[in-house]
């Protein structure tokens, strides 16, 4: 069960609205203050992934990002982009990086999953289990006081 | 929060001072005035991330794109950077590996004035 869930519509504009409101809920988890930079570039990096997949797609569905605080926070991003899109996740070795062949879009994409997979450490891309789709699920530790008998 | 950019000239050096935020949302507009400089003559270009409190893969993106454009023109292009979180991202992108990064904006206008000069930028 989700603790907060948002949806928005695949603009560039609303990732930074995610992102705020994924650090917050990531706070109140009980998520430590150290790790709190990597949960707002993580949750950045997922989204801004859907969102570009929604717009080379055309797709005007909506992005959804799931929080949830159970045992740990656990973050769902999730796309509705045809499954092949997802194939071209792989982190570029240096060398490759400044080359001139290498387009933007490929670059964008290959440093943000280099930098998805740099800061979570429980990370797991799939497919979503009905339709067109991938989740982006990150999971972090939480610390918090234990509950009172 | 928001993108910020300032142009100054250091020691014949293009300086571009950022600040804010530099994700999908706010990057077009980095890319527009980097290209902006180049196309003006600019050819020794420091990028100043001292003010920059998040940069996301959009914004390393562009500064690949302008390090491309101004090898290309036989420029140079350098970064400033200080800040550790914004120092892992380049370590864990290996974009360290690519980039010129220095800590201060004079120790990058001194390395580029003296590329032969084989000095440690620190």
């Amino acid at each position: 069960m989700a603790t907060v869930r948002l949806s928005f519509s695949p603009a560039p504009v609303h990732v930074r609205t995610a992102r705020l409101v994924g650090v917050a809920v990531a706070r109140r988890a009980g998520v430590a203050e150290e790790l709190l930079d990597e949960v707002r570039l993580a949750i950045g990096e997922a989204c801004t992934r859907a969102v570009a997949l929604h717009r080379q797609y055309g797709l005007p569905d909506l992005v959804m990002v799931q929080m949830s605080d159970s045992d740990s926070y656990t973050v769902s991003v999730i796309d509705r982009a045809p499954i092949e899109a997802s194939v071209g996740l792989a982190k570029l070795p240096p060398d490759e990086l400044a080359d001139e062949a290498l387009t933007d879009e490929a670059l964008t994409t290959g440093v943000g999953f280099a930098l998805l997979a740099g800061f979570v450490d429980d990370l797991q891309v799939r497919p979503v289990e009905d339709g067109a789709g991938t989740e982006v699920r990150m999971v972090w530790p939480v610390s918090r006081p234990p509950k009172q008998r | 929060m928001e993108l910020s950019l300032a142009t100054r000239t250091v020691a014949e050096h293009t300086v571009l001072e950022v600040g804010g935020e530099v994700d999908v949302y706010t990057a077009p507009r980095l890319r527009e005035r980097l290209v902006e400089l180049v196309d003006a003559g600019a050819r020794n270009v420091v990028v100043d991330l001292g003010r920059v409190d998040f940069l996301d893969s959009t914004g390393l993106g562009v500064l690949v794109g302008a390090l491309k454009r101004l090898r290309a023109a036989n420029g140079t292009f350098g970064l400033v950077c200080s800040k550790e979180p914004l120092l892992k991202i380049f370590r864990i992108t290996a974009l360290d590996q690519v980039f010129p990064i220095y800590p201060s904006v004079e120790a990058a206008t001194s390395a580029t004035d003296d590329r032969d000069g084989g000095g440690s930028a620190a």
